[in-house]
Order: C-alpha cells, then sequence, then structure tokens
C-alpha cells in the first residue's frame, strides 16, 4: 500500500469545513499520533490501577472473617508461610486465600464472558446471567442434587459442578446453534436467551417443587452463590480455563473493535464473522460454565464489569477486554468483603451481595457519566 | 486500457428467499479511475447489488475485476480488493474516529509494509476530519459520522470502492466536498468507485457514468445526458420532468408534476 498522495486537503479548497488541520496547520498543537499514544499511556495506567485496586482488595478479603487479622499480617504469612503462627497459616492458606483466589479468578471469568458476550450480541445487556446461561447451570445443579444424578468414578463433590458446567455449555451451544442459522440476526439471539431464562428458571421450580426438604436447602443455598466451596483443584482448572481463554480473546480484539462498527462494516473489512462469533461464544460457554459450576450462581458482575470498564478505556478491545477482567476482579474481592461484613460473624452468599451492591453502584456510575473514551 | 481491465458483472442473480430482488444482471466495463453512479427509485435493487457486489450477500453469476473471479474469493483476500461503505451510520460506540479508522486496517492484518497510524492520520487529513481524530464516534454529528466511515474505507486502499448513500447525512456542502474527493481519489489510485446516489443531479455532476435501475434491471446506461432524459424520468420514476444544462454545462433535472397527476403541476 502506498497511501494518499499528499494533496491538499479538502478543508483548503471549502474554507469553513470542521478542517483545522487544514485550514490553520500552525494552530495545530497536538498531532492525533502524538495524542493517541498518550491516551494509550493513560488506559494502560487505568489497567495498573484497577490491578492494584483487585490486589489490595484480595488482601482486605484476606484479612476480613471471624478471627480478623491485620493486612501486615496476612501479608507476612503469604510471603513467609513458615514462620507464620499456625493457626493463622491455616487461615490464611487453608481458608482465605482460596475463597479470596476464587473471587478474583470467577469476578475474572464472568466479566470476560460479559464483554465478549456484549459486543459479539451487540447488546449492553448481553451476560452470562440475563441469557440463560447462569440459569441452565442452576438447572444442571438442581438435576444433580435433587435427581442425586452421578458420573461413576468421579469424586463425589464434583459432580455438582460437572452438571452445572454441562448446562451452561449446553445453553451457549444452543445459542450458537441459532447464531449459524442463516438470518438470525443478534435481537433473535437475545430474545433467545431470554427465553431460556424462563424456560430453566421453571425447570428449576419444576426440581424445587418435587425436591425433599433438605435437597431443597442445598439446592437454594449453590443458587445463591458462594465462594465457601473453594478449593485448590478447583482453583487450578479455572485459572488454567483463564490462561488460555484471556490471550485467545485478547488475539481477536482487533476484530472485536471493528464489529462495534456494525457488522456490515466488520465484514467488509473481511472479518469471518461467523467465526469470530463462535470462538467467542464457545469461550463464554466455557469461562461462564467452569465459574458457575465452582462458585454458583453470581449476578451481574458479567453485566457490570464490562459497562465499568467501557467508561473507564472506550471501547479498544486491547484495553476493554483486560480492564473488564480486572474490574470483574476487583468487583467480586469486594463482594467478598462485603459478605462478611454486612452481617458481622455471618458469611453471606456472595452472589446477594454482587447484586444487593452492584446494582446500585453501577446505575450511579451511569448517570454520573460524562466522556467515556479514557 | 486493455479488454480485461475494470469490473465486469455477468449474469448476476440475487434474492430473499423466493423473492429475486436482481435477475440475471449484466454490466461491462466499469471502468478504473472513473466514478459510476447507481440511480433509481425506492426498492429498484441499489443497496442489494452493492452489498452483493461487496461479497456480504450470496449471489449467483460471475464478478471479475480485471478478469479474475471475485466469486470465490474468501472474506479477507476479497475484502482487500472491495471496500463497502454502507448505507446506515456507524453506531455511536466509544471509539475515537483515529482509532475506527485504524481498526479497518487492524482488524484484517493489512499493516504489512506500513504505518497504519500514519496512513489513518493521512486520510483523515484528506477528509479535513483530522481534528476530530481523537473524538468519540459518540459525539459527532450524522454528518461528521459518514465521513469517519468514509476515511474507515479509504484507509484501507481497495481496488473497488462501494458507496451506498454516502451523502445522506451531509448538507449540500459536504455533499460537494464529499463527492469531489471520491472522484479524486478515484483518479489518483485508478480505482473504481461505485456509488449509489437518490440525487440525480448530484449524480449528474460528479460522476462519469450513470447506470439507472429499476426493480432489478438496468433500464439505462451511459454518460448523464444520454442516461438522464425525460423518457427515462417518467418510465422509471413517474414523473414529468425536464432534463436542461446549466451555464456550467452540467445536466439539471427540473420535476413538473407526477405523471398523470395534473394537481402535482406546480
Amino acid at each position: 500500500m502506498t497511501g494518499l498522495s499528499p494533496q491538499a486537503p479538502l478543508g483548503q479548497s471549502v474554507p469553513d469545513l470542521p478542517a483545522g488541520a487544514a485550514r490553520t496547520p500552525h494552530l495545530i498543537a497536538a498531532d492525533p499520533i502524538d495524542a493517541y499514544a498518550r491516551r494509550q499511556r493513560r488506559r494502560l495506567a487505568i489497567l495498573a490501577g484497577l490491578l492494584a485496586i483487585m490486589a489490595a482488595g484480595m488482601l482486605v478479603d484476606i484479612a476480613t472473617g471471624p478471627s480478623g487479622l491485620s493486612i501486615g499480617a496476612v501479608l507476612r504469612t503469604l510471603l513467609d508461610p513458615a514462620a507464620a503462627e499456625p493457626g493463622i497459616r491455616v487461615i490464611v492458606w487453608e481458608v482465605r486465600l482460596p475463597a479470596a483466589l476464587m473471587a478474583v479468578l470467577v469476578g475474572a471469568a464472568l466479566a470476560l464472558a460479559g464483554a465478549e458476550m456484549q459486543t459479539i450480541l451487540n447488546n449492553p445487556l448481553a451476560s452470562p446471567f440475563t441469557l440463560g446461561v447462569s440459569s441452565a447451570a442452576s438447572f444442571g445443579a438442581a438435576l444433580s442434587i435433587v435427581l442425586g444424578l452421578a458420573i461413576p468414578g468421579l469424586p463425589g463433590n464434583w459432580n455438582l459442578p460437572l452438571f452445572a458446567f454441562l448446562f451452561a455449555f449446553g445453553s451457549v451451544l444452543l445459542l450458537q446453534a441459532l447464531a449459524r442459522l442463516r438470518g438470525t440476526g443478534v435481537e433473535t439471539l437475545v430474545l433467545f436467551g431470554i427465553a431460556m431464562v424462563f424456560t430453566f428458571n421453571a425447570l428449576v421450580a419444576l426440581v424445587q417443587f418435587v425436591a425433599s426438604q433438605e435437597a431443597l436447602q442445598q439446592l437454594v443455598f449453590w443458587s445463591m452463590g458462594s465462594l465457601a466451596r473453594a478449593t485448590w483443584a478447583k482453583l487450578g482448572v479455572l485459572a488454567a480455563v483463564l490462561a488460555v481463554l484471556v490471550p485467545l480473546a485478547l488475539r481477536d480484539s482487533w476484530q472485536m473493535t471493528a464489529l462495534r462498527l456494525g457488522e456490515d462494516r466488520a465484514r467488509s473489512f473481511g472479518i469471518a464473522l461467523g467465526r469470530l462469533r463462535f470462538a467467542s461464544l464457545l469461550r463464554v460457554s466455557v469461562l461462564t460454565g467452569t465459574s458457575v459450576a465452582f462458585v454458583g450462581t453470581i449476578g451481574f458482575i458479567g453485566l457490570v464489569a464490562p459497562h465499568i470498564a467501557r467508561l473507564l478505556v472506550g471501547e479498544d478491545h486491547r484495553f476493554y477486554l483486560p480492564a473488564s477482567v480486572l474490574t470483574g476482579a476487583g468487583l467480586m474481592s469486594l463482594a467478598s468483603v462485603g459478605s462478611k461484613l454486612i452481617v458481622p460473624g455471618t458469611l453471606l452468599p456472595v452472589g446477594i451481595i454482587t447484586s444487593l451492591i452492584g446494582i446500585p453502584f453501577f446505575v450511579t456510575l451511569i448517570l454520573s457519566r460524562r466522556g467515556n473514551l479514557g | 486500457m486493455s479488454a480485461a481491465s475494470g469490473l465486469d458483472i455477468a449474469g448476476l442473480s440475487v434474492g430473499y428467499g423466493a423473492r429475486r430482488i436482481i435477475d440475471k444482471l449484466d454490466l461491462d466495463g466499469i471502468s478504473a479511475s472513473s466514478v459510476t453512479a447507481l440511480v433509481g427509485p425506492n426498492a429498484a435493487g441499489k443497496t442489494t447489488l452493492l452489498r452483493s457486489l461487496a461479497g456480504l450477500i450470496p449471489a449467483r453469476g460471475s464478478i471479475r475485476l480485471d478478469g479474475r473471479e471475485l466469486s470465490g474469493l474468501d472474506p479477507a483476500s476479497y475484502a482487500r480488493e472491495v471496500s463497502y461503505m454502507p448505507q446506515t451510520l456507524p453506531p455511536r460506540v466509544a471509539l475515537s474516529v483515529f482509532e475506527a479508522t485504524l481498526s479497518a486496517l487492524q482488524s484484517s492484518a493489512l499493516t504489512q509494509d506500513i504505518d497504519p497510524k500514519r496512513e489513518s492520520l493521512d486520510v483523515l487529513r484528506r477528509l479535513g476530519i483530522a481534528d476530530l481524530a481523537m473524538r468519540g464516534l459518540d459525539e459527532l454529528s450524522g454528518g461528521q459520522r459518514q465521513l469517519a466511515a468514509l476515511a474507515q474505507c479509504l484507509v484501507r486502499e481497495p481496488r473497488v470502492l462501494l458507496l451506498d448513500e454516502p451523502t445522506s447525512a451531509l448538507d449540500i456542502r459536504h455533499q460537494l466536498t464529499v463527492m469531489k474527493l471520491v472522484g479524486e481519489v478515484a483518479r489518483e489510485r485508478g480505482i473504481i468507485v461505485v456509488v449509489v446516489l437518490h440525487d440525480i443531479a448530484l449524480a449528474a455532476r460528479w460522476c462519469d457514468r450513470i447506470i439507472v435501475l429499476s426493480q432489478g434491471h438496468i433500464i439505462a446506461d451511459g454518460t448523464p445526458a444520454q442516461a438522464i432524459t425525460p423518457a427515462m424520468l417518467a418510465s422509471v420514476y413517474g414523473v414529468e420532468a425536464r432534463v436542461e444544462r446549466c451555464s456550467h454545462g452540467f445536466v439539471q433535472v427540473m420535476v413538473d408534476a407526477v405523471k398523470g397527476d395534473p394537481a402535482s403541476a406546480g
């Protein structure tokens, strides 16, 4: 490619076009390329800030609980476990660190899933929670709890996550199958997702209706979302999922950015939209399925975190996706802290907190927003 | 120019379901370094033809560029040759004009041997919107967004540029600006420009060739003076109109009445 010839810009031939650069070159203080570089640096600083907030949130999360620890004690125990008092070491390493890490990883996964869904389905209301993926997982969990379904040979405590995962995964594949039907617009997909929410909720209610008292209690608690079920093995699975899928999502980031300009435009740039959508929905299904399987239904992180990220850094997906991930992780950490502080001595299910605190916070943010290019 | 140069369409058929919008359309020698207008009444099939040329909707038949068949190309190779600007404006998203232009290059890895940022800025300067580079698409007027959309097409340096009503959101001066620029770019870079226009006077003033489409068929094809005639306007648009030349020699259309409706006469 050779570039346009350096002819006079049209602004010169038509005097009062909005062409400051053309008419008055000496008045142009900022070269757009420099301004762009400055904006990129500011966005990197915002990402660093989000990372710091997430790390701080995690430390506070570990320090908060029935036996209060100082941040210093937490840091010392994390950095040098051998030197720590055995009681504190057990609390930090066996109880609170897995839960705190689970909060961060689940927040990150749900936020990435929500961010990708909002772009791919071109809908600001898209999220695993609003399009039926979480409901499908709940149904899988309900079947496992109430009917006692189990995969032979699988450790008992992995059956519920597996069923939740399979149903979450299946629901996204169903969305995907619909997307591949010729002529299916994104509006149809969103409506279909909403239909799935109601269908799976009805099915869960049906299972609850026939469930025993004990199974019902277990199911209701599961569906509220709890970080207390974290184990190192589950953390390993979720960390591996994120380690593979975040880079894959970032690899598609320019294409997703172009998709924000409209489907026709993206396709005319040569983007194979079917492949992009398939890859993205596959990532969404694995991210959501794994998260919901391990901690239950966590509402609104997948919806709210991408919106906050968009307000902070705009929609260049090289920044928007990582910002969503870090925002989701930070929000979940703070929600975890909240779940321990709101009723002292009681660990509330974190899913309740994300919904209760997340939404007013989100509405405030939307109402007070100004520029949103980051 | 060799016989194989330019864009040739043969036996092109496009339909939605059972409904045939364009039926076995032939169009020869849409030549490089020129601007060709597609005009016609509403629902004539102009946008459908343009979208099928852009490879966005499946079509039967042959589309050849410089003698090479385009129809079988994969989306990325197709888009390297043909760039399409939809009629709808870019949505109001949180992307700056500069980022949107850049994404037109980066999203399809059209960045070998070039500095994508410099190319993007050059195009914005050429369009006179460099001072809007860092503004968000959600902060622009309709006309400014239309210019931003044109930048996304031009930066890709296509061989064929397809524009669907590129002036619909522009005031008369910006209409002139854009059509003049499109002609200049076509000649500078030897590209083929096909533009759908509703404004016949604008088409006559700025386009080298005019193709009149009605119900998926070509009714007239030639220079503005050849294609725009009172008979064509009567049969295609159903209006009684005069076609005259202004003092600069450009074709002007004066519509006097809707055919068969004397009450509409001015």
